[in-house]
């Protein structure tokens, strides 16, 4: 019991460590570049908390990161890595829009919409994740390609939507589609961007995730397919139609975000529409080593930092990918430091 | 549309190929070896980016070139010392690592957005030049368009027809064979994972002192080709031949989507990104043999057809080195 509270506290150490040598690279990093690292590292962390503004822009990040971080667990439960996630997001929002689209002129409530069109974004989701699920059980494809070439698709779709069948009257460009006429947005609190219902949809997505992963059998047998998948074969677990599940749930949630993202965030469909949250949230479950439990804070967290990235330009005239160094050195050094922290319990 | 027209177009799909000839041969090398090395995407740009910087400030092309090719070496580094000596996993230091290099590119390369910078001169080889058809085809490029015919020749002939290459495929397959016949893996591994590295690395300079000159930030067009380097690299077997007609095929599929362009209605932006997917899923020609139901399918054929279908998946089938990705510990 003692040397269990002792390597724990261990473990903490290197922890803590990682973080130290993550920041101290970025602070190299700072004063080569010629920028004040103290300024930035404030920006970046209490920036955020000037305004109430700026504190729902960061509640406006982080939904969409918490249920793209909280889906991925399914997947990386299972064993498989969902690098597709940027696809299935971008599938929601596509098909949430098409839906938006189609019933705009109706006479139809506008929350019957809305609804019709989360829905929609939760069932493109679903389909682009089953496609990569089945590109892996069914094609031999490695998750990791299959997912890209999804990825490269939806992007591919996105653009020729939005140049082509969706474009804008008159001039098709980056910025999108047209923008939905109000009541199809979610509304928000007053006076700041972040919708009630988002903030429902997060905890909601987050409880499901913890407890589909914690206390049911499904989440046990994907659990087992991801630690040894050949003991999880001979037991009696259907392998494949668990991947597939997996796969799928993680997809829903994707889409769903995806869906966000249309109806209470941008207003139109956009080709930068994901944020690349869907990599973000595969950054944020690595470095949480793929405990539920830490998903909510951590991605709190990471959303902070790519708010505080956004005003460096304005502010300290420091480029805004700061923030993608900082997230990406935080994960790389602290799995540096469990393979550090592994290697030296191992010699002791 | 004339021969010259054609001849001028093949001649460019050579030169654009060249990068991802240098990125999957690298790749090729570490995959051999048992190392995935997934930063190849964050690589490219980064070292396109450092290349560009280092070519710009020293007005020197070699600095450059030689300047992309550390940063390659070291990002692999990186990779070899987490999954080698640290136990980590391949994947998730390499996608990590491809995340970051990428933002750190973006990051430090924003004071240069938009600079003019040095490019590599072409360098018609005298006299071969001068064939019909094949001299303008082959002979008309630049020297490091050359370096990348050189390459593949060299990579095929080293894995396939040496003592060396023997002992690279051996620690990939069957490491622990290789270690009791003497090969110190993971020495080995990590040479081959730096130096593939390092090929990698050469690709950012490549594209950022030629075939994509300048360096534009976020709108440079870089990313993406390091998937689907490591796509190629799949796609080619681990063959370096293969992936260098895979380089071929997606350079050609890309010069294909801009030519046809003014004859087709689809908008210009979609034809550009429309060969990335492509390739990525030409991958499932090569993988579909292993599935089971592909086997019970074919079993039920007539005769004939059967015969011809197992041909042509056995022609495109490829396996991985068994023991990609996992690590060696002697015991």
């Amino acid at each position: 019991m003692q040397s269990k509270e002792h390597s724990r506290w261990i473990n903490i150490g290197f922890q803590v460590l990682g973080i130290i040598a993550a920041l101290g690279f970025t602070t190299i990093i700072l004063l080569i570049t010629g920028a004040p690292p103290l300024q930035a590292f404030q920006q970046m962390i209490f920036g955020i908390a000037g305004s109430m503004n700026n504190f729902s822009n960061v509640l406006v990040a982080w939904i969409p990161l918490l249920i793209v971080t909280a889906g991925l667990l399914v997947t990386f439960a299972a064993g498989l890595w969902n690098i597709g996630i940027e696809g299935q997001i971008i599938l929601g929002a596509i098909f949430c829009t098409g839906v938006l689209r189609a019933l705009e002129h109706s006479t139809w409530s506008a929350g019957i919409i809305i609804f019709l069109g989360i829905l929609a974004g939760i069932l493109g989701g679903a389909l682009w994740a089953l496609l990569v699920g089945l590109l892996k059980t069914f094609g031999g494809v490695n998750e990791i390609f299959g997912g890209l070439g999804m990825d490269f698709i939806a992007s591919v779709m996105i653009l020729w939507l939005i140049y082509g069948p969706w474009r804008r009257p008159g001039v098709a460009s980056l910025s999108g589609t047209a923008i939905f006429p109000e009541r199809l947005s979610l509304p928000t609190f007053s006076g700041v961007q972040i919708s009630p219902w988002s903030l429902v949809f997060g905890v909601i997505t987050i409880v499901l995730i913890y407890f589909l992963l914690r206390g049911t059998y499904i989440g046990l047998k994907m659990k087992a397919i991801g630690k040894n998948i050949r003991a999880a074969f001979m037991l009696g677990v259907p392998t494949w139609q668990y991947m597939l599940l997996s796969f799928v749930v993680c997809g829903i949630f994707a889409g769903l975000a995806g869906a966000l993202q249309v109806v209470g965030v941008y207003h139109r469909l956009l080709p930068s529409i994901t944020n690349g949250y869907g990599f973000l949230g595969l950054l944020v479950a690595m470095l949480i080593n793929f405990q539920a439990i830490w998903v909510a804070p951590i991605a709190l967290f990471y959303a902070a930092i790519n708010v505080g990235g956004i005003q460096l330009p304005i502010v300290l005239k420091v480029d805004s990918n700061l923030s993608g160094v900082i997230q990406g050195m935080l994960v790389f050094f602290v799995l540096l430091t469990d393979g550090f922290r592994q290697h030296f319990l191992k010699n002791r | 549309m004339n021969i010259d027209f054609l001849i001028v177009g093949l001649a460019g799909v050579l030169v654009t190929a060249g990068p991802i000839v240098f990125a999957t041969i690298g790749e090729t090398f570490a995959e051999r070896s048992g190392v995935i090395n997934l930063s190849v995407n964050g690589t490219i740009v980064l070292s396109a980016m450092t290349g560009f910087v280092v070519a710009v400030t020293t007005n020197s092309l070699i600095l450059g070139y030689l300047s992309g090719i550390v940063v390659g070496a070291f990002v692999a580094l990186l990779i070899a010392f987490s999954s080698i000596t640290l136990h980590q996993s391949q994947v998730a230091v390499g996608f990590v690592l491809t995340y970051t290099t990428l933002s750190l590119a973006y990051f430090l390369g924003d004071p240069f957005t938009g600079l003019q910078g040095p490019t590599l001169p072409t360098l018609p080889i005298p006299g071969l030049v001068k064939i019909p058809i094949l001299g303008p085809l082959l002979f008309k490029a630049d020297l490091l368009t050359y370096l990348s015919y050189i390459l593949i020749i060299i990579a095929w002939l080293y894995v396939f027809k040496t003592r060396p290459g023997l002992v690279l495929r051996g620690i990939g397959e069957r490491p622990a064979a290789a270690y009791i016949r003497g090969a110190n893996v993971n020495r080995l591994r990590y040479l081959y994972t730096v130096l593939g590295g390092a090929l990698v690395g050469l690709a950012g300079p490549i594209y950022s002192l030629g075939v994509k000159a300048g360096w534009q930030g976020t709108i440079s067009g870089l990313d993406g080709f390091g998937w689907i380097a490591l796509a190629i690299t799949i796609f080619g077997g681990w063959n370096p031949l293969r992936a260098a007609f895979g380089a071929y095929l997606f350079a050609f599929l890309q010069w294909l989507s801009l030519t046809i362009q003014p004859y087709v209605s689809i908008p210009g932006q979609v034809l550009q990104v429309a060969p990335f997917p492509l390739m990525i899923l030409t991958l499932l020609f090569v993988n579909i043999s292993d599935a089971e139901w592909v086997g019970r399918t074919l079993a039920r054929l007539p005769e004939r057809p059967r015969r011809i279908f197992v041909r042509i998946l056995r022609a495109l089938h490829a396996s991985p080195p068994s023991a990609l990705g996992t690590p060696f510990v002697n015991e």
